[in-house]
């Protein structure tokens, strides 16, 4: 019999600055955190808000023994990039809006083929050019599903720098996990702040699993990631990014193999009980909690701190992982919860996901507190409605 | 092709190319040019694109196969040999596919000068479609997107690639599968050390040839024998000779070996 030969799964890994605190900014900490994760691989394209991740890996990635590129543009940064996946290594990309809407077609390559991969996306105000200076949180519909095909994505929303560097980590472990491309929703403000950063000396990581033998592609039993070799492990890899069963092999005729693996695609996601992580601040006897993400989350924590102090009864969610969305937290709050505010930096997409979920709306009100104008939405505005009712935003 | 040279380099024994496809002629060679050579495929990795040539090697060759998205196998291959510098990176796809959409990725990858081995199946159309023009269709060839005759010109596919920096391109029609073995024989050996590319002009009966009035598989490839010459000969024509033979080239037909 042959030998049974597995690796990968949760190690220890020696961080690679000494422990302590750091000052940085946000793009260098998503660089420091892929670079503690494993990331030996990162090809981009220049573009603003993100340059400062591929410019600090350029350096640092050599000191890990990994190869930086800078491609033609972002369709071959992505390819060259799971490229470098496949053939083994744990790899990232980062861009902004424009780069990821040229992404979207090889990142629905990564969910077909279960390829994991990081893509920090700094997100910029759009559509098109928009306002590349400017830090907006357009891009979350887009993260979700993107692609054609409908598959549904991991995306986490870091709303300081020692969350760019920790939730960058946890993007690499969620994506080996999961076999999976996971997005990092950054945006142009966070990636420019520096904040101080806190490094500890170890760190858990997580390495895809291999089990030699067994199947490389889903549908598995249990809806989980399938293991997953790499091309000099002499399995003779048949990788499409067509409909395929369980050893790659190409089938797109027949609609039952088509919806099986459509749906194990789906419910490794969906079904997942980890994929949760939201921080709840004051929400326990709260009647009015508002649900924010990202840069808009910090300064939602201020207002909603002040407000309990003028005797408000006001709770804040906030979500680390955005998708998949965390029905059950709203679900868990809607009984004794009046109204959910939610405030962005666009036009209120994560609005509409949370008003699908509450299932009485005449009892529990769902409010967007939206400005689409490239300006960072502070604890003021947010304080300003939750005690006056007033938003002064232009519309 | 040989029973041995099948169950040593492929899956199957069946392929889904049409009668007369000139693919079938390259894969004959390609397996004879590996054999010959002695290489191996468990330390080779093929990559391919979208397209009837995409299905080369995946699913039909038995090695480490990764089947990619439309126009964008080379910068698939950039990622891997930039990770795995010892293995062989064989990249195999259609003129659709690595030239007209995947065009931006040849020049950039021929500028990086990678080691891989490149060969670029030219059909002259999009046949998995239904056979539209594409940026290698001959100035005045009939397709499903014009049927008065293709108005636009054809990229010479060895200008186009040595203009951009690699130093190795060769073309073979598949009507010399003598020459051509051996001209994937060098291509295989060159792509150890730097970006080898290598035309293989190839005949689409059933999307070119009906619309063309080839009354035949045969017919065609007569007309790439009659029209192709060997590169000593070509270096030896007279200015206007070759002039003349260079359009030619892009008419489906001659053949010549730099590098």
């Amino acid at each position: 019999m042959e030998k049974r030969q597995t690796r990968g799964g949760w190690q220890q890994a020696k961080s690679l600055l000494p422990s302590g605190k750091y000052l940085m900014s946000g793009n260098e900490a998503c660089a420091e955190g892929a670079l503690v994760a494993g990331c030996k691989f990162f090809a981009g394209y220049p573009i603003t808000p993100a340059s400062e991740i591929g410019e600090t890996l350029a350096k640092r990635i050599l000191e890990v023994g990994g190869v930086f590129k800078q491609m033609e543009d972002e369709i071959s940064a992505i390819g060259a990039v799971l490229g470098a996946s496949w053939a083994g290594e744990k790899t990232m990309t980062a861009t902004s809006g424009p780069g990821f809407s040229l992404m979207i077609e090889n990142i629905g390559f990564a969910d077909m083929t279960e390829m994991p991969c990081v893509i920090i996306n700094v997100q910029r105000g759009g559509p098109s050019t928009g306002m590349p200076t400017k830090p907006s949180s357009s891009d979350i519909m887009m993260a979700r599903y993107g692609c054609h095909g409908g598959t549904p994505h991991i995306a986490l929303c870091p709303s300081d720098v020692q969350e760019c560097y920790d939730l960058t980590i946890k993007a690499f472990n969620l994506s080996e996990k999961y076999r999976s491309p996971v997005i990092v929703l950054s945006d142009a403000s966070l990636a420019h702040l520096r904040e101080p950063l806190k490094i500890k000396s170890k760190v858990k990581i997580f390495d895809r699993i291999y089990e030699k033998g067994k199947q490389h592609f889903g549908p598995t039993k249990d809806f989980s990631a399938p293991s997953m070799p790499t091309p000099t492990d002499g399995e003779f890899l048949m990788t499409t990014g067509s409909a395929h069963n369980e050893w790659g092999v190409r089938n797109t005729f027949e609609p039952k193999g088509y919806e099986k693996l459509i749906w194990h695609l789906e419910k490794k996601i969906s079904l997942s009980k980890e994929l949760t992580d939201t921080e709840e601040f004051m929400t326990k006897d709260a009647s009015q909690i508002v649900i924010a993400y990202g840069f808009t989350g910090r300064m939602a924590r201020e207002a909603v701190a002040n407000a309990r102090l003028e005797g408000k009864k006001i709770g804040l969610i906030r979500l680390k992982i955005v998708w998949p969305f965390p029905e059950t937290i709203i679900k868990k709050y809607e009984e004794q919860c009046q109204e959910f505010i939610v405030p962005e930096m666009n036009q209120g997409q994560l609005h509409n996901v949370v008003n699908q979920c509450v299932t009485d709306k005449t009892k529990t009100a769902v409010t967007s507190l939206a400005q689409p104008n490239g300006e960072l939405i502070n604890s003021e505005q947010i304080f300003e409605y939750l005690t006056k009712k007033t938003w002064g935003t232009r519309k | 092709m040989s029973k041995e040279l099948r169950q040593k380099y492929l899956r199957t024994n069946k392929t889904t190319f049409c009668l007369g496809c000139g693919y079938e002629i390259f894969i004959n060679c390609f397996l004879r040019a590996n054999e010959e050579l002695g290489i191996e495929f468990q330390k080779t990795i093929f990559v391919s694109g979208i397209g009837c040539a995409a299905w080369i090697p995946s699913p039909y060759f038995r090695a480490e196969t990764l089947h990619t998205t439309h126009g964008r196998p080379l910068a698939f291959a950039t990622g891997i040999r930039l990770v795995r510098p010892k293995n062989r990176i064989v990249v195999i796809s259609g003129d659709g596919d690595l030239v007209t959409i995947g065009g931006n990725h040849l020049i950039h990858s021929a500028r990086r000068n990678l080691p891989m081995s490149v060969f670029c199946m030219n059909n002259s159309i999009y046949a998995m479609t239904g056979g539209q023009a594409g940026a290698t269709t001959p100035k005045g060839a009939i397709t499903s997107t014009d049927m008065e005759g293709n108005k636009e010109s054809p990229f010479d596919l060895i200008k186009l690639v040595l203009a951009s920096g690699a130093n190795f391109a060769s073309r073979y029609p598949v009507a010399f599968p003598r020459q051509m073995v051996e001209g994937i024989k060098k291509n295989l050996m060159a792509g150890e050390k730097k970006f080898a590319f290598t035309e293989i002009v190839s005949v689409c009966p059933t999307q070119f040839g009906e619309k063309n009035n080839f009354k035949s598989p045969g017919q065609m490839l007569k007309k790439q024998k009659e029209s192709g010459i060997i590169s000593g000969e070509f270096e030896n024509l007279e200015e206007y000779l070759k002039l003349e033979k260079l359009y030619e080239a892009t008419q489906l037909c001659t053949f010549q070996v730099i590098g």
